[in-house]
């Protein structure tokens, strides 16, 4: 069974009106179109490239810092401008056209229409235009590499001065103009995109899809995108900003009398202060944007690959809306040592213990839902026991980094930089694996070999960790980030040039297993098993296999294992215990 | 096959830990007075926190090793109770207990300023290198302008000479502290925001343009430590560092003395060429 899409197009195709149809060039059909299925596919697409570029860049990063003498193929040595830059563009690659594109966008196209009951989005028109103008921004920040002083080097958070003043370093100047109008078509792009979900799951819900039905996946997109569209906002507004700064003689981010390069370039009466303020109130919740989908993902395949339903849904939708609420009072953990006051460091503290809280709940449960369970170990479960291992390693450092006094040692080492790659780096991407790996099927109307799948899990399991665990020793030790160099003129630090060798080996690795991943994706789409129509026995509507007219729900998301002797799960829409 | 290679990532485990060998895996030595609460904070917390992780792991792989057994009972899902609302108690109870104790040192450490007695310090960070300022015999630190900044005349702070404070400033390329005394650092930056990262001293705070900021610490132990810039700054961020020597008393007391005739014989020398 194919995509039911394709396979409606194959009839159209065979009858009479075959001619007139296939006039809508497959350009309309496959490049410039609203269907949703195809903008989910584009999205994933995208982020496919963005990701391989973005681990490029990071391999490149790696091979310096363990041999920084090494010539790069095409490059010569490396210059530490060179390495920042490298630093910077793997950053904003992944947050925002990886981690923010597949999982929300992605996943969320290709199947949120069919989950909540409905045959589109609400606002396909703007889907498409979302889309492309993301591709757009994709385009403009690359060629940021091809510009006069090259990308700029100051992180993906871009602290200003050293934003703001294109004498502050090489990349500075066109290249950091060139990443704000990148990021803020981004923040177009994103806004309406989420507008568009927010509107398709508040309108489109077929009969029966009450909220307390829909499935966890729609719980987390819904709360990703209310956070998308509150947060977006204020980073272009923070990039608008900080362009007029840059040429409109404004002065919201640079201080009087600041002097960059024997110039003095502060005239009025600014505070960089206020940029971190508003980068990371877009900053934090970007971090759940990036993960609450992967919960939600998590959530519903473990469901169905221990045949049983979710624990505590209730619970799990409530903690997906706290975690998102409770996100937006924690951004000053990012600022604890910037010369914020340390009453609001304290008080940004007790917000982030307080969003554990939900964070911890949702594992409890995640865990009593396999806890006993009839473990279908598939490689789309792998990955989504990989998530849970993933957000287990990288959450529990999240409590010890809250305490400000701890955070005054460990803030932008290593130990960090170990944090969040854990977390939001390899957890969310665990859930992307996840996903593609579950709904390939409905992209290809064929299943990714199964033996494969499980070799790249393990392979990308043990390296992952063999990759990002050594960094907390590496943070522990007191190596900052950024450091292009632990030699030559930075030799405090080069007792660690070991440690740093043995994490690069294990990132070549880790990056050389996703060449089975890309061969196994490219060799399934014309050879993989043909799938069946519900090929995991999955009960949430996006494999429905009741074809004619709008469907009715029944019952919740995960009706598994109700009905021991018979069929072990029941579809939302099914009138009576399915046969099969 | 997972067994496979789970196995032979056991056999490479020597050959990669002598890779690593020399290497530093922990916290360089404490050597500040309030490092002592911290280090054992951390300690603390990461044996709670790495607990938890090893609970949950073997929690994981017990549920993926435990075989079907056959019957109905598998599809009933445990007690929430169980599963979520006692676990989670406790490990809230740690939260708070985390919270707490984490508390009281930052707000010893923060909230409360240095003690009046402490010495003066000036940090100043500016691409690509930190400088040291002490207030000399007067004990105030002489005013400074953007504008008199020349590093290549020998004025990289841009100390305003007119100022009659600014006379006796001694400006140094690395701090030098007495053990055993607090020590209130005031911390400018001119260009762009720099990171006063001293692993040693268990200290760091940035930098920032436009805004004078002050931490205090007591160095303890004698030695020489390593400061970091912890704050990407631009491209010489990594070579950004300096040296902390901490020095007994008396020989302080030495270096200062010296330090104060090399001024007054600069000092004497300019007023000759005048």
């Amino acid at each position: 069974m194919t995509d039911p899409i394709e396979s409606a197009q194959a009839i159209q195709h065979s009858g009479p009106n075959a001619e007139p149809r296939r006039r809508r060039s497959w350009i309309r059909r496959y490049i410039f179109t609203t269907d949703h299925r195809t903008i989910g596919i584009q999205y994933l697409l995208l982020a496919l490239i963005a990701v391989i570029i973005g681990a490029s860049l990071s391999l490149l990063m790696r091979l310096h810092l363990a041999w920084p003498d090494l010539p790069m193929p095409f490059w010569g040595v490396m210059k530490p401008e060179d390495y920042l830059a490298l630093v910077t563009m793997h950053g904003t690659l992944m947050v925002f056209f990886v981690l923010t594109t597949a999982p929300q966008s992605g996943f969320a196209n290709l199947v949120l229409p069919e989950q909540i009951g409905s045959r589109q989005m609400a606002l396909p028109l703007l889907n498409a235009a979302s889309f492309w103008l993301t591709v757009l921004s994709l385009l403009v920040l690359v060629s940021a590499f091809f510009v006069p002083g090259g990308a700029p080097i100051s992180g993906w958070t871009s602290y200003p001065p050293l934003s703001a003043i294109a004498a502050s370093g090489p990349g500075q100047a066109l290249g950091m103009d060139i990443w704000l109008v990148s990021i803020g078509i981004f923040c177009i792009a994103s806004t309406l995109a989420s507008v568009n979900m927010l509107t398709t799951i508040v309108a489109e819900r077929c009969e029966g899809m009450t909220l307390d039905r829909m499935p966890l996946t729609v719980w987390s997109w819904l709360v990703a995108s209310m956070i998308t569209v509150l947060v977006f906002s204020v980073l272009f507004a923070a990039a608008v900003l900080l362009l007029c700064d840059r040429h409109l003689g404004t002065a919201f981010f640079v201080p009087m009398g600041d002097l960059v390069n024997g110039q003095i370039v502060g005239h009025g009466d600014g505070t960089p202060l206020l940029w971190l303020h508003l980068f990371w109130f877009f900053g934090h919740p970007e971090v759940y944007i990036a993960i609450l989908p992967g919960m939600g993902i998590t959530s519903s395949l473990l469901a169905n690959f221990s045949r049983r339903p979710a624990l505590g849904y209730r619970l799990m939708a409530l903690t997906t809306v706290l975690i998102g609420l409770l996100g937006f009072l924690v951004w000053g953990h990012h600022m604890f040592v910037s010369g914020m006051n340390p009453y609001a460091g304290t008080a940004f503290a007790l917000t982030t213990m307080a969003i554990a809280v939900p964070s911890t709940a949702k594992v409890l449960s995640w865990i009593g839902t396999i806890w006993g369970g009839n473990l279908r170990l598939t490689t789309p479960m792998l990955f989504s026991l990989g998530f849970l291992s993933f957000f287990i390693a990288g959450g529990v450092t999240g409590p010890l980094l809250a305490l400000p006094i701890l955070d005054a040692y460990l803030h932008n080492t290593f130990f960090v930089v170990a944090h969040f790659h854990l977390i939001m780096a390899m957890a969310a991407i665990f859930s992307v694996f996840a996903g593609v790996y579950y709904w390939f099927p409905l992209m290809a109307g064929r299943q990714l070999h199964e033996g494969w799948g499980k070799v790249h899990f393990w392979l990308t399991f043990l390296a992952a960790y063999s990759t990002f665990f050594p960094m907390h020793l590496a943070g522990l030790a007191g190596e900052p980030r950024h450091y292009s160099q632990l030699s030559g003129g930075a030799a405090s630090m080069a007792a660690l040039i070991p440690l740093q060798r043995y994490i690069s080996i294990s990132a070549i690795v880790l990056v050389a297993a996703q060449l089975i991943f890309l061969t196994n994706l490219i060799w399934s789409v014309w050879h993989g098993k043909l799938s069946l129509a519900n090929p995991w026995q999955a009960t949430t509507l996006e494999w429905s296999t009741a074809s004619d007219g709008d469907p009715i729900v029944l019952r919740g998301p995960y009706d598994y294992g109700v009905h021991p002797g018979q069929s072990d799960f029941l579809p939302q829409d099914a009138l009576e215990p399915n046969p099969e | 096959m997972p067994l496979t290679i789970f196995l032979a990532v056991i056999a490479l485990c020597p050959g990669l830990s002598s890779l690593v060998s020399g290497s530093q895996f922990w916290m360089p030595p404490n050597a500040a007075l309030h490092g002592v609460a911290v280090d054992r904070l951390m300690r603390w917390n990461l044996t709670a926190l790495g607990t938890c992780f090893i609970i949950a792991h073997l929690l994981l792989l017990i549920s993926i090793l435990r075989r079907p057994s056959p019957g109905a009972s598998r599809k009933i899902l445990p007690s929430m109770w169980a599963t979520v609302a006692i676990p989670l108690t406790l490990l809230c109870l740690m939260y708070v207990w985390m919270a707490i104790t984490a508390q009281r040192l930052w707000a010893a450490n923060r909230f409360e300023g240095p003690s009046p007695a402490a010495m003066q310090v000036e940090v100043v960070g500016v691409q690509f290198q930190w400088y040291f300022r002490y207030p000399g015999e007067d004990a105030v630190f002489g005013g400074t302008r953007p504008e008199l900044v020349n590093a290549a005349a020998g004025n990289p702070l841009g100390l305003d000479r007119q100022d009659p404070h600014s006379a006796d400033d001694i400006v140094a390329s690395e701090l030098v502290l007495p053990a055993g005394r607090e020590v209130d650092v005031t911390l400018r930056a001119h260009d762009v925001i720099h990171g006063f990262f001293v692993p040693a001293m268990r200290l760091k705070q940035n930098a920032v343009p436009g805004m004078v900021l002050h931490v205090h610490f007591t160095p303890e132990l004698p030695g020489e430590y390593p400061i970091l810039c912890s704050q990407v700054c631009g491209l010489g961020h990594a070579r950004m560092q300096a040296k902390l020597r901490v020095l007994p008393p008396g020989d302080y007391a030495l270096w200062l003395a010296a330090r104060e005739a090399k001024l007054h014989a600069i000092q004497a020398a300019r007023v000759q060429a005048q």
